[in-house]
């Protein structure tokens, strides 16, 4: 009877698989949180509303910027906008978490970050000298990234219809090597490392908003990123297959994209994550996985096995990667799954997150 | 969190199992229920499974509050957060539990304001910053969670907070494990009690189990360990011919309960002649109401509620899943219509569901992935 209980558990997960592939639809009438979690809602959103709108070879990937040529040199581009509430916490706020952002998703596709835009949208009544602060925070943060930001827009809407102040950053950056990144470059074989202690912005954010009752010694985690990672392709350039700053949906979310879009299996081992005992504690407390909390200084790279070790201590040489970890392989079977061999010795899935326990961490 | 680790030792688990599987008898099978949600949830999340020989079957029980929410009551509380003064609150969990006309997630979108708390003071504390709301929030829970709830109407009352309310759902978990010894098609050897409950109600309750039905009952904490060693105590009582109620989670759970507790939930709260469980039905004296006494921090009597019963979906299957009859994957749209996304029984929303534990955590053939990490 087990027999035909198992076989029969197989064709179900079987089924399901040919479900979670068919063509994202969005249900829903209207917007939820749930589509700006970053989890599967957000994907849903993104696959059938703007993909489905813009197709076309460069945005098709997904990647966390879009890598082209034009004249003769190899550029990325990228752009995000930031909610973060509060805007202000400890170890940052919204203007360096707004530099740091787009200069991340610039340094993950092999580039030098170059040039940024900002756009800021502002509430009526919102105190100028936060405003200074923030223009000040993003001016450090591009000094310190060796980026400047050369355009701008200003927006102003009534009380009400914003909260305070929303940056929307843009940035260029210029590919000087050849390195063939991207997330559907895994293979099996290879390592997954992280840069990091991870989930330590998304906790931060969390306490700051002081609706819990929990003290934590904590900090964002948010830097930039392209030091690390050019320290990194300089050790290991050929070798590394894949980088993705690891925010919102946090480390678990990164993964199942890679899994997903190489058909892979991502064994990861829990043990081998480093998680600083304050994240793990709030997370404990909280009901959370620190692998979905957002990071906003913490990368994931995947490189071939061999180079496991040139990469990890590339990534442990420069300041930024001093907790950098081997956390997992990458494997053959069951393609598209992320699975964690838990601390205590079982196994289990790691999926993409469907609901948000953080709102409007970046 | 050396206090976490202590129960999460890998050798210990490895040592814990090798004498569970020295207890199996040959040729016999063990059908174990955990009755609490929150059981179910660390199973899965620490992949606990991979411990138990064949022989041993874990039963997931209906000890998940979000669970057992029948639809009508979801739909009830849309429409009290529908009404233009009102600001519902709620735990997180409840968000995407779906009523007959959508999820707290669908009405946020359409402009009702209800806001995740993380206890009833929080609810209290909105409630006090917006004077000119109606603050009402929705209650969900076992006794686990019902003295918190009495407590916070107690301050409301003391503090004479008059825009505060509870749409009160609580449930009590003896008459729900009564039901499922009774329903015919199931057959559990032992049942792993709800750590989280017994802290207030203690461990006297479930006498009857032992007693009248002759089964055993360990009451059981939430770590892996925890789970491993009750299970062993489960096969100890049956191989020594016991049925009797222990206590492996000692350390928080006293024999006598929680009496402050229980004295609180007792001044505010009373039992309900019967209640509605989703996929169980009605069961009678198996929730709380809030007393007359306490009639201005009711919801159900301060808002004009539909009351309507909306019978489960069709293809729902979720009694059987929460009587452990059938498997989570059994169900027929378990993983196809019924997804964490977009969930059709409520198993499928909290994360201490069955169906969601099984969905997110263990949807993997366990033999699949024994060869493929060997
Ligand atoms: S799969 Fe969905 S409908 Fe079926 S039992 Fe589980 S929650 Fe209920």
């Amino acid at each position: 009877m087990t027999e035909t209980r198992a076989t029969r558990e197989e064709q179900v997960l079987e089924r399901i698989d040919r479900a979670r592939r068919r063509r994202a639809r969005v249900r829903e009438e209207h917007i939820t949180m749930a589509h700006g979690a970053g989890g599967k809602a957000s994907q849903t959103l993104i696959e059938a509303v703007f993909l489905d709108a813009f197709r076309n070879p460069l945005l098709e990937p997904l990647e966390d910027g879009a890598v082209f040529g034009a004249g003769g040199a190899r550029l990325a581009f990228t752009t995000d906008s930031y909610v973060v509430s509060p805007l202000f916490f400890p170890g940052g706020d919204i203007g360096d978490l707004a530099v740091n952002g787009t200069v991340n998703d610039l340094s993950v596709c092999g580039a030098r970050p170059l040039y940024l835009s900002a756009g800021f949208v502002l509430e009526e009544g919102f105190p100028v000298e936060d405003l200074r602060r923030i223009s000040a925070s993003m001016a450090r943060a591009a000094a310190a990234a060796g980026v400047s930001i050369v355009t701008g827009d200003t927006k102003v809407v009534q009380r009400g219809k914003a909260d305070g102040c929303y940056v929307t950053t843009a940035g260029v950056g210029l590919l000087e090597r050849d390195a063939a990144l991207g997330v559907a470059h895994a293979r099996p074989g290879d390592a997954v490392l992280v840069s990091g202690p991870v989930g330590e912005h998304g906790v931060t954010i969390m306490l700051a908003r002081g609706e819990l009752d929990i003290e934590a010694d904590l900090v964002s985690d948010t830097a930039p990123l392209n030091g690390l990672v050019a320290a990194l392709l300089d050790a290991a350039g050929g070798a590394v297959r894949c980088l993705r700053d690891a925010t919102r949906g946090g480390v678990a979310t990164i993964l199942n994209e890679i899994a997903r879009a190489s058909g892979v299996a991502v064994v990861v081992e829990e043990d081998a994550v480093p998680v600083r005992p304050a994240v793990r504690g709030a997370c404990e407390l909280l009901g959370i996985d620190p692998l979905y909390v957002a990071c906003e200084g913490r990368m994931v790279a995947v490189v071939a096995g061999e180079a496991a070790d040139a990469a990890l201590a590339a990534l442990r040489g420069h300041p930024l990667g001093a907790g950098a970890a081997i956390v997992g392989r990458v494997r053959d079977d069951p393609p598209g799954l992320v699975l964690l061999k838990t601390a205590f010795g079982g196994t289990r899935i790691i999926d993409v997150l469907v609901g948000d326990p953080l709102p409007r961490i970046c | 969190m050396r206090f976490v680790d202590e129960y999460r030792d890998a050798d210990t688990a490895r040592a814990l199992a090798a004498r569970i599987a020295g207890l199996c008898e040959p040729g016999r099978t063990y059908k174990f229920m955990e009755v609490c949600g929150g059981h179910t949830h660390t199973i899965y999340k620490h992949g606990l499974e991979d411990y138990l020989p064949e022989a041993i079957t874990l039963v997931h029980g209906p000890g998940c509050p979000v669970c057992v929410i029948p639809m009508g009551r979801v739909d009830d509380a849309i429409h009290i957060a529908g009404q233009p003064d009102v600001i519902m609150t709620s735990f997180g969990d409840m968000m995407r539990v779906p009523g007959g006309h959508g999820s707290f997630f669908d009405s946020s979108a359409e402009g009702a304001d209800i806001r995740m708390v993380y206890s009833p003071l929080d609810a209290l504390k909105i409630a006090r910053l917006n004077p000119d709301r109606r603050v009402v929030f929705m209650a969900i829970g076992f006794e686990t969670t019902a003295p918190s709830t009495a407590m916070t109407i107690l301050r409301a009352a003391a503090e004479g907070v008059r825009n505060f309310s509870v749409f009160c759902n609580h449930v009590t978990i003896i008459p729900a494990i009564k039901a499922i010894l009774d329903s015919p098609d199931l057959r559990l050897d032992g049942f792993i009690g709800p750590g989280h409950v017994s802290t207030i109600i203690g461990c006297r309750p479930y006498e009857f189990i032992a007693r009248g039905y002759g089964k055993p009952l360990v009451v059981a904490g939430f770590e892996p360990l925890d789970i491993l060693q009750s299970i062993y105590m489960l096969l100890l009582q049956l191989a020594e011919g016991r049925s009797e109620v222990e206590n492996q989670y000692a350390r928080v759970v006293p024999w006598a309960g929680n009496v402050k507790a229980l004295r609180a939930v007792n001044e505010v709260m009373e039992l309900r002649p019967y209640f509605e469980w989703r996929g169980l039905g009605f069961i009678s004296h198996s929730a709380l109401r809030v007393r007359d006494e306490y009639a201005a921090y009711d919801a159900e009597r301060l808002f004009d509620i539909p009351g309507n019963r909306v019978a489960d979906p069709k293809a729902c299957q979720c009694g059987e899943v929460l009587k452990g009859v059938l498997k989570p994957w059994e169900c027929k749209v378990f993983g196809t219509a019924c997804t964490p996304e977009t969930p059709i029984g409520t198993c499928m929303v909290s994360s201490e569901g069955a169906c969601a534990a099984y969905y997110n955590f263990g949807r993997f053939s366990r033999q699949r992935v024994r060869e493929a990490t060997r």
